[in-house]
């Protein structure tokens, strides 16, 4: 590509680029030899919820660990807020503003819930006690619990634990692998509306939920991925009235 | 009367011995459970650091001895001590940049770490030799006693005499701020608390931000540390001889398994089970029975084990907690 002349389309995809805050375009890359991701493209705005769905293989994990630099990838670019990300290594991408919080793995199990949230916020210099307190106040059981190792909560409470160590570092984009995975219904709802107070503060939400209908319901923009790229891509409500949409992917 | 000669005499053959030597091994366990729990591999080098850690503390001590300096009552080597950590801790970040790092940089798998820590120890138990030699030394000054077995016997009357020594005395009250200082910074400050993260969860920990190659610098610096103040304790106790602190590496990896390896509140109450066990399996019963049941008149000894024998309760302890229990007392990592 050359920096003098930009062709009118490439100017139009910059220009595309900027308007979102995140926007992932044309990912191509994969683990091995093999590509799990075919030219994926993902964008959020502002505090908006977007929604990666679609059948198990689709690449949804994978084009999330691509969003965060922990796939390398062959095509494709990734610009936060304007400005291009797409060679910066996943603690890079953390002090530019990303949250990530892992489907599995994703707190220290013999750590105290504090101590949890404290290393959330290993990179940040300043008092860290009001986020802390935010956290507290969007998730009351972990003040209760703070004492408590990580390890020894619930599974609900741990991935509350998990989200809030992702926001002690005051992200601008909160990525969340699968985070209602394993934990009953009523928490799952509970989860979904803290994750929508979250996206009301400003703080743009990317997921991958595997319980696709709750999820559509709080999406603003919804991804529906097959075979490592999009296949359908609208308003959470849109696609959920889609009848091609329910009958395929979202069982009827 | 009998009854208090028969603790007297349990007292000072079993109970002192042991809490002095379970000190030391607690303290050689815990530098086995750090590096296992940060760096995720079984440092057979850790023994002959213990034995390096010692020899270049008692060489700093003829120093100090050679200048005319003195601690009083208290041995000349704890004055030395924290130059030989020092330097100690010189040569094992030097070790991890020339070996351990290469390793690591590919990932390798944890074998690989422990194949190159039998390495490591080969090179350092030569190093060892060659700085000090081969012969048993003994480098304690300062007061010998704190409670002498003759005047002890004055004093109560009892047929029973009790020796604590000073170096007995002493091991027990360094272990205790060593340990109290190691908690406080693994619970208490950032640095700490990071190499607990990292010990948890090494992939969230990166994510978070936390330098992995500071947290291993810290954690070898540490385990330096705990290696040549557990090593230098035991040649004052005992006396110091390079071999002793290869076998050592038994009973000290036994404490930590018990434990549960990678927690350090384990590899405390491990390093006392093994230490009580082999001293009460391989003294002689035969005075206490004495005291305590006068007409019974028993053929032997009642050793349950010669002393020679003492590193069979180390390996025994460590087969049955691996078949029953393989992650140890206060559950640490699967081995």
């Amino acid at each position: 590509m050359s920096v003098t002349a930009t062709t009118p389309a490439e100017t139009a995809a910059a220009a595309a680029d900027a308007a979102h805050f995140l926007s992932a375009t044309a990912m191509r890359g994969g683990y091995g030899k093999a590509d799990i991701l075919h030219g994926c493209t993902l964008n959020v705005d502002k505090g908006q919820i977007a929604v990666i769905v679609g059948p198990n293989g689709a690449g949804k994990s994978t084009a999330m660990k691509a969003v965060f630099g922990m796939l390398p990838l062959r095509e494709g670019r990734v610009t936060l807020d304007g400005e291009d990300i797409t060679g910066l290594s996943p603690q890079d991408r953390v002090r530019k503003g990303m949250g990530f919080v892992p489907q599995v793995h994703n707190v220290f199990p013999s750590m105290t819930v504090e101590e949890n949230l404290e290393m959330g916020a290993f990179i940040r210099t300043g008092d860290i006690a009001a986020t802390m307190e935010q956290v507290y106040e969007l998730f009351p059981i972990l003040r209760t619990k703070r004492r408590q190792p990580a390890g020894e909560l619930s599974g609900g409470q741990r991935q509350q634990v998990a989200v809030g160590r992702a926001l002690m570092t005051r992200p601008r984009l909160l990525m969340l692998d699968e985070p209602t995975a394993g934990v009953s219904p009523i928490v799952m709802d509970e989860l979904f509306d803290r994750i929508i107070e979250i996206a009301r503060s400003g703080i743009s939400i990317l997921m991958v939920e595997q319980n696709a209908r709750q999820a559509l319901e709080i999406a603003d923009i919804g991804y529906v991925l097959v075979q490592g790229t999009n296949r359908y891509t609208d308003t959470g409500a849109a696609l959920m009235a889609d009848p091609e949409v329910r009958r395929t992917f979202l069982g009827g | 009367m009998d009854i208090l000669n028969a603790l007297v005499a349990i007292l000072n053959y079993v109970v002192i011995p042991a809490t002095a030597y379970g000190a030391q091994l607690a303290l050689g366990a815990l530098g086995v459970t750090l590096i296992y729990g940060i760096l995720r591999f079984s440092n057979f080098a850790h023994g002959d650091t213990m034995a390096i850690g010692t020899a270049i503390t008692i060489l700093f001590t003829w120093m100090l001895q050679s200048f005319g300096i003195s601690f009083g009552p208290l041995p000349t080597a704890l004055l030395a001590l924290p130059l030989g950590i020092a330097a100690t801790a010189v040569l094992v970040l030097a070790t991890d940049r020339a070996v351990y790092r290469f390793y690591r940089v590919q990932r390798a798998a944890p074998i690989i770490f422990v194949m190159a820590s039998v390495g490591v120890m080969f090179v350092l138990n030569g190093l060892t030799r060659l700085l000090i030699g081969v012969d048993e030394r003994r480098f304690d000054d300062g007061t010998r006693f704190v409670i002498n077995a003759r005047e002890f016997r004055e004093w109560s009357g009892l047929s029973e005499g009790l020796a604590l020594r000073g170096t007995q005395v002493l091991t027990v009250v360094v272990a205790v701020a060593v340990v109290w200082a190691l908690f406080w910074f693994l619970n208490r400050t950032r640095s700490g608390k990071a190499m607990r993260a990292y010990s948890d969860n090494e992939d969230l920990a990166l994510l978070s931000g936390i330098d992995p190659e500071r947290v291993v610098r810290l954690t070898w610096i540490i385990a330096a540390g705990l290696a040549t103040i557990a090593g230098v304790l035991y040649g004052l106790d005992k006396s110091f001889r390079p071999f002793n602190y290869f076998q050592m590496l038994l009973p000290i990896f036994a404490a930590a398994i018990v434990g549960g390896l990678g927690n350090p509140v384990g590899a405390i109450a491990g390093g006392f089970i093994v230490a009580f066990s082999e001293v009460a399996v391989t003294y002689p019963w035969r005075k206490v029975a004495g005291y305590l049941a006068p007409d019974w008149q028993p053929a032997g000894l009642l050793q349950l084990l010669g002393t020679e024998y003492k590193f069979a309760v180390s390996f025994v302890i460590l087969i049955v907690v691996l078949l029953f229990r393989p992650t140890g007392l206060f559950r640490g990592k699967s081995v």
